[in-house]
């Protein structure tokens, strides 16, 4: 995967380029200011959150895979240690929770500075053993840090409050996770277009030449994987206040695999692929739930065929697809 | 000191299967550059099939060759219907590809067996041989005396036949090795099919020892990945020290540290020799690949 997308468009003023780049935005953000409207009860508004948090955490992780093409076995972690956090120092140390959700995603991001600084020496399957072997550690120690962490029962969580304003049901917490989603959309496209943006696609396509034309490579990729982990831990703390409950299962291997799915799924270096690949793998569980025992073989036949067929992801084939039919 | 001896024992008979199954990730790895993922299901379902044969009355010799055998079939068909078919895609949907398959494996067996515990008879009583303070059990024997058979005949069978010869030389340079005649494709399935079965046996002898599910195979996959590279992916002599070197870590460590933690040694040791050594202790420099 060499090839980067060609996003923008070559020549072009700044102001339709705007336009161009940011009208899906806009009208994405208005298909969620009027979703609310359709969706008949409280079910729905919890699958559209998970919908929503799948998808945030997807962008976050596809700016480290996608972009830097650096793989992460173990971002669950990161997510699971920011929900964990916000918990903890709420549930049992009585912080505000605005407070506790700065201070685990500052923390988380100090650990993932720490982590990056070691671990980004490593390449490919090294670099999946060592993201991997952090994800599951992370998950061992929630599991068996009972006095803490509860332990694998899992502990609850207080309600979400902010300047006086308590968040409570799917319906507030719709707006909250609707609003995360887009601002993550925006920032990842300001980031990808920047740049930063530019030596992060030229980092993905040789490490070596992106060295030779200036690109201080480590420390681009040790930024964008503190930046994808804070962001994980952000979607950990407000994740654990709208579920109310949690348990290490979020840390899990298993999870950080599903994070990983939807990247690649939706396609690797795509924003809206992510919003896909989330979408696709956090509806599939919930429409074939009724076929039990049978679910998890359709699920993994699926991706199967996903990769087979569409090895680029569906998003990005899509439009190749689109392209062709263009022209 | 019988407790450390106790230790020791434990641990190099569940290093033994770690062994089998670091094998299983290095022949693949050699002949595809795929890290399969799907690994620990081949484990779980050589001890599953087994267990469920002989509960449906077949006697044990013969339910133990037909899940080695059934489970080589099942790598054959992985082989030829999900991985030959994604050749030259990039690492990351390979994985990708191979959780699939996982799950699909996964998902088969709960479908079919149930998410219940199986257990196998030991292959020769269960009672236990005091040795020096410690006891040992006939199944350890037993796994650890089919571990250095099964590594002997590979060694042989990759230094000696044509076959396994190509492998080698698929994994060295492909380009190569097919100009000189090595039928590379043939060599994918062949590697799917010999990683598999050890897979198999593996599971098959530790299915006594330890219940078995459907859901086994993950963390036992995991420990074979953790294994293959402490040992240096694709390296032979690593795949075989780095599981018993994983296995008694763990032993040692549940026996003094803590056995909550067991499980995060492997992967606490594993981080600490990539970062020192970062192609394994036997990575690249080791010239007897297997």
């Amino acid at each position: 995967m060499t090839e980067a997308p060609p996003r923008t468009p070559p020549a072009s003023s700044r102001a339709s380029l705007w336009a161009s780049a940011r009208a899906p935005t806009l009208l994405f953000a208005a298909a969620l200011v009027f979703l609310p409207l359709i969706l008949p009860n409280a079910y729905y508004f919890d699958v559209a959150i998970r919908i929503a948090i799948n998808a945030t955490l997807a962008i976050a992780l596809n700016l480290l895979i996608g972009y830097t093409g650096q793989i992460s076995l173990g971002h669950a972690a990161f997510f699971g240690l920011g929900a964990y956090g916000s918990a903890i120092l709420v549930g049992e140390f009585n912080w505000p929770p605005g407070a506790a959700l700065i201070a685990s995603a500052a923390l988380v991001g100090a650990l993932a500075y720490v982590v990056a600084r070691v671990i980004l020496r490593l390449e490919g399957h090294y670099l999946a053993m060592a993201t991997l072997g952090l994800g599951v550690i992370a998950s061992i120690a929630l599991s068996n840090e009972v006095g803490l962490t509860g332990g694998p029962d899992g502990m609850s969580v207080p309600d979400f409050s902010f300047l006086g304003w308590r968040v409570v049901g799917e319906k507030a917490w719709y707006w909250v996770f609707a609003a995360t989603l887009v601002a993550a959309i925006v920032l990842a496209g300001n980031l990808i277009d920047s740049p930063a943006g530019r030596a992060l696609r030229a980092l993905h396509g040789s490490q070596t030449a992106a060295r030779a034309v200036g690109v201080d490579a480590s420390a681009f990729k040790t930024r964008v994987f503190v930046l994808s982990a804070t962001a994980a831990a952000i979607m950990g703390s407000l994740y654990a206040h709208y579920e109310g409950f949690i348990t290490p299962g979020l840390a899990s291997f298993p999870k950080s695999v599903q994070l990983v799915t939807m990247v690649v799924v939706g396609g690797m270096a795509s924003i809206w692929g992510s919003v896909l690949g989330a979408a696709m793998l956090s509806l599939a569980p919930e429409l074939l739930a009724r076929f039990e025992g049978y679910e998890t073989i359709a699920f993994g036949a699926i991706l199967v065929a996903t990769m087979i067929f569409l090895p680029r992801g569906i998003a990005p084939s899509l439009g190749a697809w689109l392209r062709r039919k263009e022209s | 000191m019988s407790q450390f001896l106790q230790s020791i024992f434990a641990g190099v008979t569940v290093g033994a299967t770690y062994a089998l199954a670091a094998l299983g990730f290095s022949i693949i790895y050699n002949a595809s550059g795929v890290i399969n993922f799907a690994q620990g299901e081949f484990i779980m379902l050589g001890g599953m099939i087994a267990a469920f044969l002989v509960a449906l009355g077949a006697p044990l010799a013969l339910a133990v060759v037909a899940a080695v055998i059934v489970v080589a079939a099942i790598g054959l068909i992985v082989a030829k219907t999900a991985v030959e078919p994604a050749r030259g895609a990039d690492v990351t949907t390979l994985i990708i590809i191979t959780i699939g398959v996982s799950m699909v494996l996964r998902g088969g067996v709960e479908v079919t067996m149930g998410k219940g515990g199986h257990a196998l008879p030991p292959f020769s009583g269960d009672k236990p041989i005091v040795l020096a303070g410690a006891t040992i059990l006939p199944q350890s024997l037993w796994v650890v005396a089919t571990t250095l058979v099964v590594v002997a005949g590979l060694a042989l069978f990759f230094e000696r036949t044509r076959l396994g010869k190509g492998i080698l030389a698929t994994a060295h340079n492909r380009l190569a090795a097919q100009l000189v005649g090595v039928d590379t494709r043939r060599v994918l399935s062949v590697s799917f099919v010999l990683s598999a079965a050890l897979g198999a046996i593996g599971g098959i002898l530790i299915a006594p020892i330890a219940n078995t599910s459907y859901d086994a195979g993950v963390m036992l996959g995991l420990k074979g990945f953790v294994a293959a590279t402490i040992g240096g992916l694709g390296s032979g002599v690593g795949a075989v020290a780095g599981g018993v070197a994983l296995g008694l870590l763990e032993s040692l460590t549940a026996g003094y540290l803590s056995s909550a933690y067991k499980d995060a040694a492997a992967f606490v040791i594993v981080l600490v020799i990539l970062l020192v050594r970062p192609s394994g202790m036997f990575g690249a420099a080791s010239s007897s690949r297997v």
